[in-house]
């Protein structure tokens, strides 16, 4: 299993085709306490670098960007109404999107967990 | 996604203890009266005015009487009073204390510019009388406009944006109605990292992609970093000057020559000219337009005391697409035009009426009874006050950036390291000494901001005491009084929110518990 980091802070997993993607603990941490997440339609095509969804904690609003091409194929409604789901559990049950990857050579230009380790640390 | 990586705290760390001045019978704290909310409060069934019952009156309603009860709450007339100035009691306002909150000027509103704005003569004036029954009004607004251009040294001037954002907005609008009329649809607007959270509003509202440019490491503009984003895409740079930080942009002309030369305009948010009034001429340094906030440089009631006015003025390049309404002096009077004449080709209007009459008479009546010299020592006093509490506490908080300041003295939160107190505990601890907290968290670029405009208005006594409190405080939070810091405010009439909760489970109307005679009818 294969995980992928942005520097923008999401995490992509890749399962065959596809890929399921969320923030990071680290950027959930920074967050703060999550109220509201703004999802997007199944079936949208985004670019790697596109705004994917929204987030929105107490201190702030942000974007959350796709790290790779293709379409969304699934969404967590969950989150709609758990959105506390983000902080309790960023990289699990706080999932935000499942992408079928367009081109899966966009996966190396992203970073392995210890180079992303090293980013927020540096 | 883009972090905030301010460690802002957002529900209170501990529970709140309640105190020996909470155990009281009624909920009021001594002479800080608890209050309900007015539906609370009431009887429904009472009234205030006993009026008789008419006898053998008719309606003409049609039968379109109302036939279930109307719900407002019913009270004495004292009940009603009593209600109204409890609630007032709870604000703060700066007619009751030192108001710190930088990036927001707060200062005293001379009683004279209020006598001045009550004569009847302007009170009673409806915006709709004939212009030959509002000669004088006229003639007040045209010589404020005169008074802006001077100050600025602009030659036009809008007075209708009615408030500090709505300025910006007549001006990027302004600058894209004169990019229009040249058939050069750029793109982008640039906004430093450090620019008030309008500015890439207002540009996003007209239109255009915003552009973020970063800061040096003296909390300026980096002026190679701007260099380099300037393009034929551009369309203005917003620049506010005095900055957020509260420093002034030395680099100002240079900045102007680079965004005139790629073709662009030059935005100045002018929400700091308190600073540099009488000083500084913005038309001198290169700037297309710039928004005046008349409620923060000229004293008009501001943040809950009054509405806002944010007149523009203009370079000779943006003059001619000045919104309507405008006032002209012609032999015969003054004439306020409504429609596009001669060779003005204003981009519309942004105001139903003619701006905030109300406020420009204030802020005329500042201007005469401080002259030119008074309007300059304005800006010197302000700056001179700020500085005093820069170098007043520098050895015990930690300014953010090394040398003077303008009219705002800027602290970032490392004089809290170790001490497990962040910048919100420390404002909250403010409260609890009787005074509104300054401006935190803001501008962004400096971790756990802490941002002090005293204005020219406060007394050195009156800054002595804030200081004096303030090095308290300090002292306190490094002495290891944490758990003081984390329950602030303890004497405030409500304690610690829980932002979270009220962000996830908002309560946001009052819904009346179900009547207990419901049931039984």
């Amino acid at each position: 299993m294969t995980i992928r980091y942005s520097k923008d802070h999401e995490w992509i997993r890749v399962e065959g085709d596809e890929g399921v993607v969320g923030i990071t603990a680290y950027a959930a941490g920074q967050l703060g306490d999550v109220v509201f997440v703004e999802l997007p339609e199944i079936g949208k095509q985004v670019r790697a670098g596109d705004e994917a969804a929204v987030v929105e904690s107490v201190k702030a609003a942000s974007e959350v960007y796709a790290p790779v091409s293709g379409e969304v194929v699934a969404v967590n409604d969950a989150l709609e109404a758990a959105p506390q789901t983000v902080n309790e559990s960023p990289t699990g049950d706080g999932w935000f999107i499942r992408i079928r990857l367009a081109d899966k050579g966009e996966l190396d230009a992203l970073m392995d967990e210890a180079a992303y380790k090293k980013m927020i640390e540096g | 996604m883009s972090l905030n990586t301010q460690g802002r705290p957002t529900r209170p760390e501990v529970s709140a203890d309640p105190g020996a001045y909470a155990d009281t019978f009624s909920g009021s704290r001594g002479l800080d009266q608890a209050e309900p909310l007015i539906f609370e409060r009431a009887s429904f069934g009472n009234t205030g005015v006993d009026l008789p019952e008419p006898k053998g009156a008719k309606t003409r309603l049609g039968g379109l009487e109302r036939e279930n009860a109307l719900g407002l709450p019913g009270l004495t007339e004292p009940e009603a009073m009593r209600h109204y100035v409890r609630l007032s009691r709870k604000n703060y306002a700066i007619d009751l204390g030192l108001y710190p909150l930088g990036s927001c000027t707060m200062k005293h509103n001379p009683r004279l510019n209020e006598k001045i704005a009550r004569l009847p003569g302007f009170a009673e004036l409806h915006p709709l009388q004939p212009d030959s029954t509002t000669q004088g009004a006229l003639e007040l607004i045209d010589r404020l406009a005169h008074w802006l251009r001077t100050l600025t040294n602009m030659p036009a001037v809008a007075m209708s944006p009615g408030a500090g954002a709505h300025g910006e907005l007549c001006g990027l609008m302004a600058i894209r109605a004169a990019l229009e009329a040249r058939g050069d649809a750029r793109k982008r607007v640039l906004v430093p990292e450090s620019a008030h959270g309008t500015n890439p509003a207002t540009a996003a509202m007209c239109g255009y992609g915003v552009d973020s440019i970063p800061a040096n490491a003296e909390g300026r503009v980096d002026l190679a970093a701007l260099k380099a984003k300037l393009g034929p895409d551009v369309a203005a740079l917003m620049l506010t000057n005095p900055n957020t930080c509260g420093l002034f942009e030395r680099d100002i002309i240079e900045v102007a020559q680079a965004v005139h030369a790629a073709g662009a305009f030059f935005y100045c948010d002018g929400a700091n000219f308190n600073a540099i009034v009488g000083r500084v001429r913005p038309g001198d340094l290169g700037i297309d337009a710039m928004h005046i906030n008349l409620h923060k440089t000229f004293s008009t009631p501001h943040g809950g005391g009054g509405p806002g006015s944010g007149p523009v003025v203009f370079s000779a390049a943006l003059a001619p697409f000045v919104p309507l309404p405008y006032v002209v002096h012609e032999a015969d009077g003054y004439r306020l035009v409504e429609q596009a004449e001669g060779a003005a080709r204003p981009f519309g209007r942004l105001k139903g009426f003619h701006g905030q009459m109300g406020m420009f008479i204030r802020a005329l009546a500042y201007m005469m009874s401080h002259g030119a010299d008074g309007l300059r020592q304005v800006a010197e006093d302000a700056v001179l006050n700020a500085n005093y509490i820069l170098a007043s506490l520098k050895d015990v908080l930690s300014p953010a950036f090394a040398g003077p300041c303008m009219h705002e003295a800027l602290f970032d939160d490392r004089f809290l390291k170790d001490t497990g107190v962040t910048t919100l505990d420390f404002a909250k601890a403010m409260i609890d000494e009787g005074y509104h907290p300054m401006t935190m968290y803001f501008p962004l670029v400096v971790h756990g901001a802490l941002l002090i405009e005293p204005t020219e208005t406060e007394s050195k006594d009156a800054l002595d005491e804030f200081i004096g409190t303030l090095r308290h405080l300090a002292e306190r939070a490094k002495a290891g009084d944490r758990e003081r810091f984390l329950a602030a405010p303890s004497l405030a009439p409500r304690r610690r929110l829980d932002e979270t909760a009220a962000a996830r489970k908002p309560v946001l109307r009052w819904r009346p518990a179900p009547p207990a005679s419901a049931a039984a009818e």
